[in-house]
């Protein structure tokens, strides 16, 4: 499903090269969760946005579903991403001027759904995640548990195949945290590939593979439960 | 959901920020509207006038200003009505239809009027001694505007065109059509005008101008009514052309040294440069509009697309393309310059037509076709000004925009 080969990414930070991936192959396949662990700096989310298709890489390739992302135009990559792709970040980045209901639809609108199906599926999600009663709230209106799950609707809206989640339980506490990681578990069992990059041990150990990152290389890889 | 409703909401969300570009823009436009608005009627005044005037000669104090022919009656100074004799009983060629006048402000039910005496031609011809001058006795054409056959007006309203009329009694006036239409009066009705009552003999048709809000009596009723004696304060001349052209307003001049002598050629000349200097000042403002309003737009676009780099980021992320983003900031400045252009339009207007015609004693009306100018002008403007801020979101590394916030 997803796959990396001999992947390099250097930024220059303060006129230093800095190499946040260095010859990095992987491959995930179809319906794993993997959780990204390492320190700060060891190009856990670096990797997270290349297969996502929002960070070209120096050398290697980055191959979705077979296809090679890199090689596709910029607006080909959006579209890919608008049909296979979820995003969940850390500070869930809702858009501060629209509802809740609003933000869910963004996705929808994106892959060209009408208004009335726009509504209909964004309030569904956000009932199933227990916001029926604030679908008409701004992001700054709702608690930061509420708000993240604005943002996980917002991710499913376009049912993607692949969840990228950014440290999706970095800003909540230990409850609403487990509730994320639990509810990114089910999404897994419904057979969707999960890829989480956490620094929370306990998060980590909900996923079926961990990766370890140490400066831009893959330090290990540990299959299994616990 | 649609893109409008992104950019919609976003707009006002930060309306404060918005405001002062708006503001640049809008002045701007309402500023060019105004001043064009204006410039047209004033002009066409102007051509008005040439038109029914012919060539012409005016006879005012010596203070006297000149913006506007139809006003140039009303200054505070006045001169000796003797000064119509004077002219009537000269050995000077070429003088037709001498028409003095005395006009003061005056209210009438709660509104401003001009109250204008004027001297009928049957009291010329009365005095013996300017019958014997033989003014009237010219050939009729010199210098006057011919009627066509079949459209002339009745006597009465020949003070419209030939600035003259045949008989008025002292108890007779002369209503201007805006006068008519704002007291409601008609033709034989009776109206009270400095506590004397007047029959109103007949509605002057419309002509554009502010005799339009006059009401002509006697001159001499006029007098009475303002103490203020046998004075005037404008004779109006018919000259015949060629006269002028061979020193008329120079034996003019040396008749009444302690009076101004001017020609319709120079009061229109003056208004001729007013009409080119605002112009050129709605030139200046759409120079200033572009470079002020132009760099405040862009400077604002630029700010804001700074702003929001963690959103376009984020709609990036959730799959939407550059395309998408250039066309959200260029919609975002496509409702700014028609929100500018129609805004300006309207108060542009508005000024143009309540405060205009303060400043140039013309009626002026709204121009539709300024609103299809002040449209291009704040759309190019906004939308210009917006494509780079735009471009460089749309080019937006959403990787960074998304780490870096």
């Amino acid at each position: 499903m997803l796959k990396l080969t001999s992947v390099t990414k250097s930024y220059s930070h303060n006129s230093r090269r800095v190499l946040a991936l260095n010859d990095v192959s992987l491959d995930i396949a179809k319906g794993e969760f993997v959780s990204l662990v390492g320190p700060s700096g060891s190009g856990k989310s670096t990797l997270l946005l290349l297969l996502g298709g929002m960070l070209a890489p120096a050398a290697g390739q980055v191959w979705v579903d077979g296809q090679s992302l890199y090689e596709l135009s910029s607006e080909a990559r959006a579209a890919l991403r608008r049909k296979k792709i979820g995003f969940v970040f850390q500070t869930f980045n809702l858009v501060p001027y629209l509802t809740a209901v609003e933000n869910v639809q963004i996705p929808l609108y994106l892959a060209g759904h009408n208004s009335q199906d726009q509504q209909k599926r964004a309030k569904s999600l956000l009932e199933r995640l227990g916001l029926g009663d604030r679908l008409e709230h701004k992001p700054s209106e709702l608690s930061v548990g509420q708000q993240q799950r604005v943002a996980l609707a917002r991710m499913m809206a376009n049912d993607p195949a692949v969840i990228l989640a950014d440290e999706p339980t970095g800003n909540l506490d230990p409850e609403t945290g487990a509730q994320v990681v639990g509810f990114l578990d089910e999404l897994n069992r419904e057979g969707r590939t999960v890829v989480m990059v956490t620094h929370d041990p306990r998060a980590a150990q909900r996923s079926r593979r961990r990766l370890k990152l140490v400066e831009g290389r893959i330090h290990s890889d540990d299959s299994g439960n616990g | 959901m649609k893109l409008r409703t992104i950019v919609w909401r976003e707009i006002f969300e930060r309306k404060n920020q918005l405001l002062t570009s708006f503001l640049a823009i809008f002045l701007g436009i309402t500023a060019i509207v105004a001043i064009r608005n204006v410039t047209f009627f004033s002009e066409k005044a102007v051509a008005r006038e040439l038109d029914a005037l012919g060539t012409n000669i005016l006879i005012l104090p010596k203070s006297a200003t000149i913006q506007n022919y139809y006003a140039a009656d009303m200054q505070e100074d006045d001169f000796p009505e003797e000064y119509v004799t004077r002219l009537a009983t000269s050995d000077v060629q070429g003088l037709d239809n001498l028409s003095p006048k005395l006009s003061v402000p005056v209210e009438v039910k709660g509104r401003q009027f001009t109250l204008t005496g004027i001297l009928p031609k049957n009291e010329f011809q009365a005095k013996a001694a300017w019958a014997g001058a033989g003014i009237f006795a010219r050939p009729e054409g010199c210098g006057t505007v011919a009627t066509a056959p079949g459209q002339a007006a009745p006597a009465k309203e020949t003070i419209v065109r030939k600035r003259v009329i045949e008989t008025l009694e002292s108890n007779e006036a002369l209503v201007g059509s805006e006068v008519a239409v704002a007291l409601g009066v008609k033709q034989d009705d009776t109206i009270a005008v400095m506590n004397r009552a007047f029959l109103v003999s007949a509605v002057l048709p419309q002509t554009g101008t502010v005799d339009d809000s006059r009401i002509f009596t006697h001159l001499h009723t006029v007098q009475e009514l303002t103490n203020r004696g046998p004075v005037v304060n404008a004779i109006e001349i018919v000259g015949c052309c060629s006269a002028i052209n061979t020193g008329l307003v120079e034996k003019i001049n040396k008749l009444l040294p302690d009076a101004k002598v001017v020609t319709i050629t120079q009061v229109v000349d003056t208004q001729i440069k007013t009409n080119r200097m605002m112009s050129s000042l709605s030139l200046i403002f759409l120079v200033i509009i572009v470079l002020v309003g132009g760099a405040s737009i862009a400077n604002y676009m630029f700010a804001n697309v700074f702003e929001r780099r963690r959103e376009i980021g984020t709609l990036m992320a959730l799959g939407a393309g550059s395309r998408l983003v250039l066309r959200m900031f260029l919609l975002k400045a496509l409702l700014f310059g028609l929100a500018g252009g129609v805004s300006g339009y309207i108060a542009g207007t508005l000024i143009a037509v309540f405060l205009g015609p303060r400043l140039v004693h013309i009626p002026i009306l709204p121009m539709p076709i300024l609103l299809v100018w002040a449209l291009v002008v704040s759309l190019v403007i906004a939308v210009l000004a917006s494509y780079f801020p735009a471009l460089r979101a749309a080019r937006l590394d959403p990787s960074k925009a998304l780490q870096e916030v």
